[in-house]
């Protein structure tokens, strides 16, 4: 027992010199969770730190479901100050584990009454653009299997397409997630098992994250990758053989959001970047990379993305997704995760 | 004076046989030793509670029996793969000890030329991490493949990538323990054979095969621990195969179920601990072969037999260079395969996941950290459990504790880190997303191997050092650094070696534990597989074997020249 004392007192002491190291330094670091790509973060860093001296990002960037399941894993005991580029699902999800405190950011107001939660006075969480699924459809090696360009998600359960398309795992994938989400929701729960139970015949995998597919698609591993649009627009600009193809039966999206975590010790701090993410600067930012963004009037189209791909993204329910994402889970992993039955 | 002292030691040693007498010298061993358990049973056993407790428990922390575990032998997407997993395992390592115990044969046995070369070129794979291989399949046999038509039209992604990617990744380490049971041989054995009129073959099955059965039985259960327990081969290459390894991670990192990959966990421990039993049983059968008469065995040249075992290690060494070659030449093709001009783009890590050049860089601190505290560790635990007095319980505990390591696979330790470390009530949370909790967790995870090695090479030392330092009133501790040390100088180099190695590699226990201050290579590797940057992957594959055995390099070098200083007295 004493001997836990004592290392409870030497633990003390570490703490306390660390926190006082860093009391030290004028300017404050944010300890930011986020899901964005890897290769945007130096951008929205420099952008944000100029406008507010004195505020150094720290990021911890992993993808959402691993993001999201350091969050949980964190949850008696939350580090992050902010979480910020993670998938709204997600963030709900979190909310259920009371893990943000409400912030109405200045000018939250101009956003589009979708992007945001409206349901609290004091917005739990707060959108910042959407991330659209898309199919991504290498023109070459179709060609080599004669595979016509799927232009719906019905397409994709033809036998043509046997073997040649690959999706990712929802139990990983944020935008696997989606994906299911939204066909639940375009065509009710039913038909939606329906659909996926002819799709799965045609999957020759399923891939632990989203942007996988469509990796795999432009560099000829598969014809076929479901994904999002923003891979597939980036991998056609470096040069891949690529079609990107938004389903003419509506796409599932998610948001990209932020929420201050209910004890942070920065709270200053994170109101400023709260603030600064519904300014207009910021929406031009996230315009560069990705098509459809908070706030009204701001976004331009994007290279290579699909055309019209706002018009077809459907009215999603965040709510419903969140409420429902374990018992559909469970019940994908049920008919489809257990297709490595082994030969008996 | 001297002759005194003598007499007054050696009337104390008859007095020990009697009553020992614990001197102030055995506290401070004592306590060093009971230390080392200390650090023990923090950084294995309490977390390993922790995670058993948690494969019992609902997300809210309340007990709830056995549910977890009706649920995973109920779900038949979790269940079904025990069966995945054993059977994958089980035909790598039938196909990979044979292979291997034909190219230690040929390398002790035969008299062909080049074994230096050949036995390099097949430890190649201890440098990579095993994502690596695997890499290096998907460009020779995927769907853009130089050589796919050699599947016959058979799916890389499965069993049977598996099997092939764990077969290269665990040909090494079989290989290895194969060579030290072949390594000596009584000739005086195969020449009663051959006076009794015995055939080639009948000596193999009556002389060689019994010598190295043991050893054998080793190799197979070694090999079948680093296949199930492998987590990087099924990751890249499993596509809609379901193992262990691979559960594990997809219950903690995709579906959020913390209690349900504790029970995962828990179900690959026993496979795992069953092995290890069985090759500690096999172990302790061994008994020397060599007795003090012995007449070493020296292979006579035999240019077809010859021949033959160097073709057959050319074709093993090919195929091991090959792998290599693929993975080095992915990682600076332009665009695979449509453009195969040369570029360095893949190498520009910060642009992808897993955090970019930093996390090489956080790879060599860590293995530099873990190669100095390991090795001090393991070797001070070593000596006080080999030549310390008495204490016969407090070093039999220590003796069992440090062989638990083995057991454990990564993936279940580095679970339970994040279990046992990230609670709010233990007062070592602090460590939690350091660089601290992966140096600590890494040697826990190498532990045994490093323990046995500094053991073996005690065992070698006369116990007399001991008692002629103790009678001339020399502290241990001077004689431990000035003796013990340097006469054991070769062993703790391997021991640095072998766990710098390790740490540069592992993937499975520090996935769940590194930040995104501490991202690894290896972890970035995975993360970068992951999202389809396949090869920056394989740029990072080969940075890794490429410092590890630079790395390697220069040991041999550094040791060469300090055995050379230290080693003298072994030579006349």
């Amino acid at each position: 027992m004493k001997f836990a004392k004592t290392f409870t007192l030497l633990a003390g002491g570490a703490a306390m010199a660390l926190a006082a190291n860093t009391n030290a330094n004028a300017a404050t670091d944010l300890l930011v969770y986020t899901a964005v790509e890897a290769d945007e973060l130096k951008g929205f860093k420099n952008a944000f730190e100029a406008d507010n001296p004195g505020i150094n990002i720290k990021w911890v960037r992993d993808s959402t479901g691993i993001i999201t399941s350091k969050l949980l894993a964190e949850k008696e005991n939350p580090k992050a100050d902010i979480v910020w580029g993670v998938a709204a699902t997600s963030l709900l999800l979190l909310s259920k584990h009371n893990y943000f405190q409400g912030y109405a950011p200045k000018g939250v107001e101009k956003l589009d009454k979708k992007y945001y939660d409206t349901k609290n006075k004091k917005p739990l969480w707060v959108g910042q653009r959407a991330w659209i699924a898309s199919v991504c459809y290498n023109t070459v090696e179709a060609g080599k299997h004669k595979l016509p360009l799927p232009t719906s998600w019905a397409d994709l359960t033809k036998p043509v397409y046997k073997g040649h398309v690959i999706m990712p795992n929802p139990n990983s994938s944020g935008t696997g997630f989606l994906d299911v989400s939204s066909w639940m929701q375009m065509q009710g729960e039913e038909a939606a098992w329906k659909y996926m139970d002819a799709l799965h015949v045609n999957i020759a995998r399923y891939t632990h994250s989203g942007s996988k597919p469509c990796k795999l698609a432009a560099k000829g591993e598969i014809p076929i990758g479901v994904s999002f649009a923003y891979r597939g627009a980036k991998s056609k600009n470096a040069g891949a053989p690529l079609e990107v193809v938004a389903p003419i039966e509506g796409v599932g999206w998610d948001l990209e959001a932020f929420g201050i975590v209910r004890n942070t010790k920065n709270l200053k701090a994170a109101r400023a970047l709260a603030d600064w993410s519904v300014t207009k600067k910021a929406n031009i930012i996230y315009n560069e990379a990705y098509a459809v963004v908070a706030m009204p009037g701001i976004a331009k189209p994007v290279k290579n993305f699909p055309v019209g791909i706002e018009d077809k993204m459907i009215t999603n329910d965040f709510q419903w997704a969140a409420d429902n994402r374990i018992r559909i889970l469970d019940e994908w992993r049920k008919r489809y995760d257990g297709k490595s039955e082994p030969k008996k | 004076m001297s002759n005194g002292a003598i007499t007054t030691t050696a009337a104390g040693l008859a007095g020990q046989t009697i009553k020992p007498k614990v001197s102030s010298e055995d506290w401070i061993m004592r306590a060093v030793l009971v230390g080392i358990a200390l650090y023990l049973l923090i950084t294995m056993v309490f977390p390993l509670y922790a995670i058993l407790s948690k494969s019992f428990e609902n997300p809210d922390g309340v007990f709830i029996g056995l549910s977890n575990y009706i649920k995973f032998f109920s779900t038949p997407a979790l269940f079904w793969s025990i069966q995945n997993s054993l059977t994958v395992t089980l035909i790598t390592t039938f196909i990979v000890v044979p292979l291997a115990f034909v190219f230690a044969y040929a390398l002790t046995r035969s008299c062909m030329p080049f074994k230096g070369l050949f036995k390099g070129i097949a430890l190649i794979p201890i440098l990579m991490p095993s994502l690596l291989p695997a890499i290096a399949l998907v460009y020779l046999f995927g769907a853009q493949g130089l050589i796919k038509g050699a599947l016959m039209g058979q799916e890389l992604y499965g069993p049977i990538g598996i099997v092939m990617g764990e077969c290269i990744f665990v040909f090494p380490h079989v290989l290895t323990i194969l060579l030290i049971a072949m390594a000596n041989a009584d000739a005086r054995l195969y020449e009663a054979a051959q006076v009794l009129g015995a055939g080639k073959i009948k000596t193999f099955f009556t002389v060689t095969l019994p010598g190295v059965r043991y050893g054998l039985v080793s190799a197979f259960f070694v090999g079948f621990t680093l296949v199930i327990t492998d987590f990087g081969v099924p990751k890249v290459l499993g596509g809609k195969y379901n193992v262990l390894a691979t559960d594990i991670y997809k219950q903690v990192v995709g579906r959020l179920d913390f209690e349900m990959g504790a029970v995962v966990g828990m179900v690959l421990l026993v496979p795992a601990v069953a092995a290890f039993f069985a090759d500690r049983i096999a172990q302790s059968r061994q008994v020397a072969l060599l007795s003090a008469r012995a007449v070493p065995y020296e292979p006579k040249p035999s240019r077809r037999f010859d021949m033959m075992m160097m073709g057959f290690c050319m074709l093993i060494g090919a195929l091991i260079l090959t792998v290599l070659g693929t993975a080095a030449f992915a990682s600076v093709a332009k665009l695979w395969p449509y453009n195969l001009s040369f570029s360095l783009n893949h190498y520009d890590f910060d642009l992808m996941d897993g955090g970019g050049w930093d996390s090489y860089f956080n790879t060599l601190e860590l293995a530099a950290w873990v190669a100095v505290i390991g090795t001090m560790a393991v070797f001070t635990g070593a000596y006080l459990v080999e030549k310390s007095k008495g204490f016969e319980t407090g070093r039999s505990m220590m003796q069992f504790l440090c062989m638990i390591p083995m057991a454990v696979p990564g993936l279940v330790l580095g679970l339970a880190y994040i279990f046992f470390f990230n609670d709010p009530d233990n007062p070592l949370g602090f460590i939690y997303h350091t660089m601290p909790i992966l140096v600590i967790c890494t040697v826990t995870h190498f532990y045994t191997v490093s323990h046995l090695t500094a053991v073996t090479a005690l065992k070698q030392m006369d116990p007399e050092f001991e008692a002629v330092s103790s009678s001339l009133k020399v502290p241990f501790y001077r004689t431990f650094i000035r003796v013990t040390v340097p006469v054991c100088l070769p062993a703790i180099l391997d021991i640095s070696m072998y766990l710098f190695v390790n740490a540069m590699t592992t993937v499975s226990a520090v996935v769940f534990l590194y930040s995104p201050d501490t991202a690894l290579a290896s972890v970035a590797m995975l993360n970068m597989d992951d999202a389809g940057d396949t090869a920056p992957a394989a740029a990072m594959g080969m940075l890794i074997v490429g410092t590890a055995a630079g790395v390697r390099l220069v040991h041999m070098l550094l040791s060469h020249g300090l055995l050379r200083r230290t080693q003298a007295w072994r030579y006349r």
